[in-house]
């Protein structure tokens, strides 16, 4: 018997669900910590005081969310049109070139409100320039777009450690990274919004990066739901054999989407390059192109839901550090066995619960 | 009848969440006797069958086999208890023989040796009984499908089938075939099996059945013997009202030649020649229908013309224009409009609201949006008049078009096409799966395009509805034109001309 064709109201499929998810991933990581001999309620609560506790932890939270934002709209962009975008890592960390270049040129010269809108195209350029080459091979050729994008990450990351080791490190020094931009390379703390609050940022790199994910989750909204670009895309993306008939043209539609998927994952860049750092480091992405993936799916490729979903990330990615930090026996490892928990029920698992609240649905709705 | 009925369904009842596919349904199949179901597309027939057959569970409701209640959880047990089914779409695998397609799932031992044999001498004993003639190491891709028809039905008989049900057998076949097969099932009636036979064609079941039951919304509102209803009265039980069955029709007035098809050959994805060097054309006020058993090359030389196939070689011009490289949006600019044959695959998509489908293909015009963005309220209000004007139901045009019913997703392709005023029009199977309401419905509109000087171009594997519709008839057999002809013909001349054996 089937369930799926039954319509459940959106509380319980944007609320209801997703909530449901994320407290079976918890009860399962909470049995973990439990078996290693570490009280679970401790550990949740140090995750909540570290992740929400003050300015600070908040700010850091809101950091990790920034990259997890830009991520997470690249995936659900190239998801509308129907394509698996596991390139958003390798994307993100070639977009890391065009933002420092652009710092890198202008820092001397102009203020960081001039440089940033150069560094956020120079980004999205390069970013939207790394997804291009696997586009075009699915659009032209039919190459599996999971394979090759898989494959650029790591053209992508041996490209980058050989700019960062042969042309752009600082002669004479030793780490693999650019010089120290200025700070007209740089994009500014937003301890002002934090202080609106009452609250103190601290040392947290939370930046302006932040405002231009909410900015850039606004626009993919309105591509995605208000223009016949995004309309295509849709059709193209649920059904391809119906968007042959309306006569939405494949290989354009791909490249296009494929193109502002890069761009928004090469933005990302911005945020540790530029907001955090001030330097373009090796493996600066740390892993945000994937947890994009996670934070698309939780967030059902909506903005909205992005964005919430990439909250929550940042959340466990601080929470998480700080639990590793005062809970010695659960390492970093063990912090990263929980968030793929949560990527676990909240991504592959997202509709397990789904018959079972389907039943008793219709027994309330049926009496 | 005194006896126990081979099967006897009691208040069966089964919901699909807020869907109640069957209401305490009540059913008696007489043993020996071939038993119709009849009910439009939507009414319960598969689902009935489904439970009978194990796919489903009823919710509530009782079966019994020779008056005893069983359970069914599956096929098997299904098979167990002697019910056997011919899908609508076969379960044969396409490289096997005959042979080890009936012996599949019943091998009878890790080796084939022994069961060989056994399948060999029954398959023997089989044809003898029932006259089902099949060569036994026959590979089933080169069997004609009526004879693939018999492989399924002697695969029910195998597994000890003594009732038979058969969902909607004749889709596939040709009338000379579907009357071969109507003389089968009386044998296998006349050697005491049961048949139930699913369909939602009158004249079936007027031809071949003893006793016919008729659903309607998930309910049995009717059971009658054959013998003494008539096709108005089963079609009023459908529909639970009076229908019209011919469409009013006055002669045509045909006028210059829109649409030009010239030694067009087509081939489909697997690269097999399925149109092969077609020409005819279509005149303004006419509507020319091709005829043809499904398969034959139809679908291939829709989506030609539609621009979604580029054809291998031959040329097609609207309005005297060639199309040579011309892609389906272009093809609308220039006034060509298509009614797909799959709304599923092709004309919708359905995950979407109807006021996104209600625009698909023509998005881009800017009645809908200007530059790169789309006005949603012009999009809406533009699918609220369609929906006013073709009784699309339920007028929501906010619902997600999956969950309209096919008649009435069949109207919003049909308002789309046709209200764009198109110069030429191209429909393919257009009342498939249609409740008889729509097809009454949609049959009017086409008529209308018609009437109003369009050049139509009407693909259709039911015969009855090109003979309805049509100014004259084309008929197609392995990718080729095979003749010309008038839509009264009779049917012996259509049929074997559908067969290939030309007239």
């Amino acid at each position: 018997m089937s369930t799926a064709s039954v319509k459940l109201p959106n509380w319980i499929n944007y609320g209801l669900m997703p909530l449901l998810n994320l407290a079976v991933a918890f009860v399962i990581s909470g049995l973990v910590v439990w078996l290693i001999g570490e009280d679970p309620f401790e550990a949740v609560s140090l995750m909540l005081e570290g992740a929400l506790g003050n300015g600070e932890g908040i700010g850091f939270t809101l950091y990790y969310a920034t990259s997890f934002i830009f991520t997470g709209l690249s995936v659900a962009v190239a998801f509308h049109a129907g394509l698996f975008n596991i390139g958003s890592e390798g994307q993100a960390y070639v977009g890391g070139l065009g933002a420092a270049l652009a710092a890198l040129a202008l820092d001397h010269y102009v203020p960081w409100y001039v440089t940033m809108p150069v560094a956020v195209a120079a980004a999205a350029l390069f970013g939207a320039a790394w997804a291009f080459i696997p586009a075009w091979m699915q659009a032209k050729r039919g190459s599996h777009i999971v394979i090759t994008t898989i494959m650029f990450n790591f053209i992508g990351a041996a490209l980058m450690v050989y700019l960062l080791v042969n042309v752009l490190i600082v002669p004479g020094k030793m780490a693999p990274e650019t010089r120290t931009f200025l700070e007209g390379g740089q994009l500014p703390k937003l301890d002002w919004l934090m202080a609106l609050f009452g609250m103190k940022l601290g040392p947290a790199p939370f930046n302006v990066s932040f405002i231009i994910a909410l900015v850039a989750a606004f626009l993919v909204w309105v591509l995605i739901w208000r223009t016949k670009l995004g309309y295509e895309m849709r059709t193209l993306g649920i059904s391809p054999s119906a968007a042959i008939y309306a006569g939405v043209p494949y290989v354009r539609t791909v490249i296009i989407a494929m193109l502002i998927s890069g761009g928004l994952a090469g933005m990302m860049a911005l945020n540790p390059v530029m907001g955090a750092s001030a330097r373009l480091q090796v493996e600066f992405v740390g892993g945000a192109g994937f947890v994009g993936i996670a934070v698309s799916l939780m967030g059902r490729s909506h903005p909205v839901g992005i964005v919430l979903a990439a909250i929550l990330f940042g959340m466990l990615y601080q929470g998480g550090n700080w639990v590793s930090f005062e809970m010695p026996n659960i390492t970093r490892d063990m912090i990263v066995v929980i968030q793929g928990l949560v990527i676990l029920f909240a991504g592959a698992l997202e509709f397990m619960f789904r018959p079972a609240i389907v039943k008793i649905y219709t027994r309330l709705a049926g009496a | 009848m005194v006896d126990v009925p081979a099967i006897e369904l009691i208040g069966i009842d089964k919901r699909f969440g807020l869907v109640h596919a069957n209401k305490a349904i009540d059913l008696r199949v007489g043993k020996g006797s071939i038993h119709g179901i009849i009910g439009e597309n939507g009414a319960g027939k598969s689902t009935l069958m489904s439970i009978l057959y194990g796919f489903y569970q009823a919710d509530s409701g009782e079966i019994r086999v020779d008056g005893k209640p069983i359970h069914i959880r599956d096929s098997q047990a299904a098979i167990a208890a002697g019910i056997g089914m011919v899908h609508q779409h076969f379960m044969l695998v396409e490289n096997f023989t005959v042979l080890e397609n009936i012996m599949l799932g019943a091998e009878g031992g890790a080796l084939l040796r022994g069961g060989v044999s056994r399948v060999r001498s029954e398959l023997k004993r089989l044809e003898e009984t029932y006259g089902l003639e099949v060569e036994p190491d026959a590979v089933i891709e080169e069997l004609p499908v009526g004879l693939q028809q018999r492989v399924e039905i002697l695969k029910a008989l195998y597994r000890g089938a003594e009732i038979l049900i058969l969902d909607e057998p004749t889709g596939v076949l040709t009338p000379a075939e579907a009357d071969h097969l109507f003389r089968i099932l009386a044998q296998l009636r006349d050697q005491g099996k049961t048949v139930i036979f699913i369909t939602h064609k009158l004249r079936e079941i007027m031809a071949v059945t003893d006793t016919v039951s008729v659903m309607r919304r998930g309910e049995m509102v009717a059971t009658v013997k054959t013998a003494e209803t008539s096709v108005e009265e089963l079609a009023e039980l459908m529909v639970g009202r009076r229908v019209l069955l011919r469409v009013e029709k006055g002669p045509s007035a045909p006028g210059d030649v829109l649409l030009s098809v010239r030694n067009l050959t087509v081939k489909d994805n697997r690269g097999v020649v399925m149109v092969d060097n077609v020409s005819f054309d279509v005149r303004a006020g006419e509507i020319t229908g091709i005829a043809g058993v499904a398969g034959n090359g139809q679908s291939e030389l829709l989506e030609a013309i539609a621009g979604i196939r580029k054809p291998v070689s031959g040329e097609i011009f609207v309005n005297g224009q060639s199309l040579a490289k011309a892609d389906p949006a272009y093809l609308r600019e220039i006034g060509l409009a298509h009614i797909p044959e799959d709304r599923h695959h092709m004309g919708l998509v359905l995950p979407f609201e109807e006021y996104e489908n209600a625009a698909l293909g023509y998005h881009r015009d800017p009645v809908y949006g200007k530059g790169p963005f789309l006005d949603l309220d012009a999009m809406r209000d533009d699918a609220k008049a369609k929906i006013e004007k073709y009784d699309i139901r339920p007028p929501d045009c906010r619902l997600k078009t999956a969950n309209f019913s096919g008649g009435n997703q069949q109207k919003i392709v049909c308002a789309r096409e046709i209200e764009r005023d198109p110069k030429v029009l191209i429909i393919g199977q257009p009342t498939r799966g249609v409740d008889i309401g729509a097809i009454e419905f949609i049959h009017k509109r086409i008529i209308d395009m018609r009437d109003s000087g369009k050049a139509v171009l009407l693909v259709s594997v039911e015969l009855d509805e090109i003979r309805a519709l049509a100014d004259r008839v084309l008929v197609m057999f392995a990718g080729h034109v095979v003749g010309e002809t008038v839509p009264n013909a009779d049917e012996k001349t259509l049929g074997l001309m559908m067969a290939g054996i030309a007239a």
